[in-house]
């Protein structure tokens, strides 16, 4: 009896010493190496892909913004966030999706809202938008609620509304679009999309530039 | 070009990588557990540890050590979560209360990387890198440890012993995980993961005011978390964070690394028991179901049954532009048919099949692959039970690698298949009998029901996804979740050391005429059949009240 509870803490004792040991290895040593290589050679993109703006920085290329005037590009919905209710000291966003599911009363009743809307918002004097026009992506919340993108198609939709708010010609935003629409990745991974921050600067510069 | 055709172009790319990745990743890996020599940095770690390398254990020995090291990682974690409060370098981000800590705790030794809790508010730097992060490595090296042990079992004769866990459990974080994680961190951050030990960044949005970020040792956790299949998200969103996965190339690259050494582990037993066209065998297996599951995946979210999603005109839902429904798919098979459980987007939000699909990839036991380690031994215990079923047929004792099938290794393989069942059914039952867990139901019906055993399959088996709709941050779904994991992940390894202990004993039998060919394509047809029948059918009755009724109802 005496000698197996010796053994088991000596066993334990062992196990212990292997796992700081480990520690140093894959938690110390592989991080920071990791983080100084990324430091160095990749310094914007490890620190979040700041974007400028007038000087300032409006945010990441990579996170999606929610707010957008009706004047702008509209991201997707993002039913799906949170705010923090633990550390509350920080005003964090916390990403996530909606998880309703395909039959879900609440979830139908929100593309429904979200479809409505869209066709009356991007609907002008000479334009009408169909609601069979508008594509999925317009109606529904990302993974993440932060999708920096929206689809070639959504954005080609607001178009119209977009030009009637800044006062420039449908062909002049329409190329907008086109110049920031990115194809699929060497022409077959993911799926082509627009990122609606970096539309929204070319935008904002266009109109003020005139 | 069409998105189904991007999609399959997608499918065919990841083939070919991983099939270029095998023979070498394989054979480096077989090299790694044979090896006599020792690297510097392992001498150092085995003279802290006071453990001599080079001897041999038993089972018995075997398996106390990696209960032991797994039980102290346990309470390490669950010490460093319940002080987080006073630890520097936490953002000062408050102490994690005890039943979330537990649960954390278990998860991540467990290889789970079930998350009750949002990663964004509540782990800070410290406990993120020098606890979760080293869970993703050690706990992905124990499952390989323990899958090299069976092997050896069945490559030894006339022993007892079946190699070091020590040296087993170094070596495979030291030499196998480490340096390709490094690699893949790397190139993750090269496409915009984040990779930095700031503090809460505030910066300023377009349309005016701010926002807040959290920085943190982002990519560096990605690559690990998808190589060791561990799946626990820096972020809540997980993989579908921009900031783990940023563009349609991470996304592919993480399903790659995700596949990666449960594919090639496959390679590695068959070059030590000998025999290479053993592992392909296995691997024909492993392949067979997984190239199927993906093609029924895609389908079925392609054509978007479900009310909700017919309107939308896409299922779209929980999923980014950037990736689609091609690449969505074909992650989220992935991650279920492996023990890893991250997401690139929202399994809830997926049509009521393709949510089955994520489930039933569960049931069968993730091993088509698999998870790291995980996945080769429980397709070798699958690989035991189509051996015997062929000799009932045929009235022969069975064999396998030379090996007899007696009644101790059948009972042993059977007591393994029938853990995780047992576990996920009866805790779902449970909490559907009992009157308050189906409060965290976020769907009512079929779906609800679905959610509640999503939770206990993925718990059980160690996968970690989530029906995430599931309210599982309560006193019940902690325990009753953390319960499932540990005995999910530790009761079968008994039985897999058993076996190889066993296995290990025994003298070869010479093959005759007589005997299964088990690297021939008709042992994979009975293999996987063996698989969809046994484990599948287990959970028919479940599956029928949960996504089948969904599935049909649309």
């Amino acid at each position: 009896m005496n000698n197996s509870v010796t053994n088991s803490a000596r066993l334990l004792g062992a196990a212990l010493r292997a796992l700081l040991a480990l520690t140093l290895v894959t938690g110390v040593g592989y991080p920071l190496l990791v983080t100084g290589v990324a430091q160095a050679a990749f310094h914007d993109k490890a620190n979040g892909s700041e974007t400028r703006a007038d000087g300032r920085v409006v945010g990441s290329s990579l996170i999606g913004q929610q707010g957008y005037s009706l004047a702008y590009f509209q991201s997707r919905p993002a039913n799906g966030l949170g705010t923090n209710s633990v550390n509350t000291q920080y005003k964090l966003i916390l990403s996530g999706a909606t998880n309703l599911s395909a039959d879900s009363k609440k979830l139908i009743a929100s593309i429904e809202e979200a479809k409505a809307k869209v066709v009356k918002d991007n609907s002008t004097a000479d334009y009408r938008v169909l609601p069979s026009q508008v594509p999925a992506d317009a109606v529904t919340s990302s993974g993440s609620g932060l999708d920096p993108d929206i689809s070639p198609a959504y954005a080609e939709l607001q178009v119209h509304r977009v030009a009637e708010r800044n006062h420039l010609p449908v062909g002049t935003v329409d190329k907008l679009v086109q110049d920031h629409t990115e194809g699929r990745t060497l022409g077959f991974i993911g799926e082509p999309r627009v990122n609606v921050l970096e539309l929204n600067i070319a935008l904002r510069e266009l109109v003020e530039g005139r | 070009m069409g998105p189904v055709l991007a999609g399959v172009l997608q499918l065919l790319a990841l083939i070919g990588a991983l099939a270029l990745a095998y023979i070498p990743l394989g054979n480096h890996m077989a090299r790694v557990y044979s090896a006599d020599r020792h690297w510097r940095v392992e001498r150092w770690i085995y003279r802290g540890v006071g453990a001599d390398p080079d001897t041999e254990m038993r089972w018995p020995a075997y398996l106390r050590a990696v209960l032991a090291f797994s039980l102290v990682g346990v309470l390490f974690l669950y010490l460093l979560q319940r002080l987080q409060g006073v630890l520097p370098g936490s953002l000062g981000f408050s102490s994690v209360n005890p039943a979330q800590s537990f649960n954390t705790a278990v998860s991540f030794v467990t290889n789970t990387n079930w998350q009750s809790y949002y990663g964004e508010q509540t782990m800070g730097h410290v406990v993120q890198t020098a606890g979760l992060a080293v869970q993703n490595f050690v706990s992905a090296a124990v499952g390989m440890a323990v899958a090299v042990a069976l092997v050896r079992g069945f490559a030894r004769s006339r022993t007892g012993e079946i190699g070091n866990f020590w040296a087993d459990l170094v070596r495979g974080t030291v030499r196998i995980l480490v340096p390709v994680a490094a690699v893949a961190a790397v190139v993750l951050v090269a496409c915009g993961a984040i990779q930095n030990f700031s503090g809460i960044h505030e910066v300023g949005q377009f349309m005016g005011g701010s926002q807040q970020w959290n920085g943190g040792a982002v990519a560096s956790q990605e690559a690990i978390k998808e190589l060791g299949t561990n799946g626990g998200g820096y972020f809540n969103a997980n993989s579908a964070h921009p900031f783990e996965n940023p563009t349609p190339f991470t996304n592919l690259f993480e399903i790659f690394l995700i596949l990666l050494i449960p594919f090639a582990l496959t390679r590695t037993f068959g070059v030590m028991v000998g025999s290479v066209r053993q592992g392909y065998a296995i691997l024909a297996t492993m392949f067979t179901i997984w190239v199927g599951f993906v093609a029924l995946m895609m389908w079925t979210e392609f054509t978007h049954h479900g009310p909700a999603l017919q309107l939308a005109g896409g299922a779209m839902e929980g999923k980014e532009v950037r990736f689609g429904v091609g690449g969505s798919s074909i992650f989220a098979v992935s991650t279920t048919l492996t023990s890893t459980g991250a997401v690139d987007s929202f399994h809830s939000s997926f049509t009521g099949l393709g949510g089955g699909i994520t489930l039933l990839s569960m049931m069968l036991g993730e091993i088509a692959p698999g998870g790291t380690g995980s996945g080769l031994y429980g397709i070798l215990i699958m690989a035991v039970i189509a051996v015997f079923i062929a000799g009932l047929m045929v009235g022969r004792t069975p064999e396998y690698l030379g090996k007899k099938i007696g009644p101790r290794e059948i009972k042993l393989s059977a007591v393994y298949i029938l853990i995780t069942p047992a576990l996920a059914l009866v805790l779902t039952a449970l909490s559907m009998a009992l009157p308050t867990p189906p409060h965290s139901m976020l769907n009512s019906g079929a779906h609800g029901f679905s959610e509640v055993l999503y939770a206990f399959t993925s718990a059980a088996n160690n996968n970690g996804s989530a029906f995430a709709g599931l309210n599982a941050n309560t006193d019940w779904f902690n325990t009753m979740t953390g319960i499932a994991m540990l005995l999910g992940r530790f009761l079968p390894m008994v039985f897999v050391l058993a076996l190889a202990g066993s296995l290990a004993g025994q003298r070869p039998v010479p093959a005759t005429a007589g005997t299964l060919r088990t690297e021939k394509p008709l042992f994979t047809g009975l293999l996987v059949g063996a698989i969809l029948i046994i484990t599948g059918l287990t959970y028919f009755p479940a599956l029928a009240l949960g996504p089948l009724a969904e599935g049909l109802a649309s």
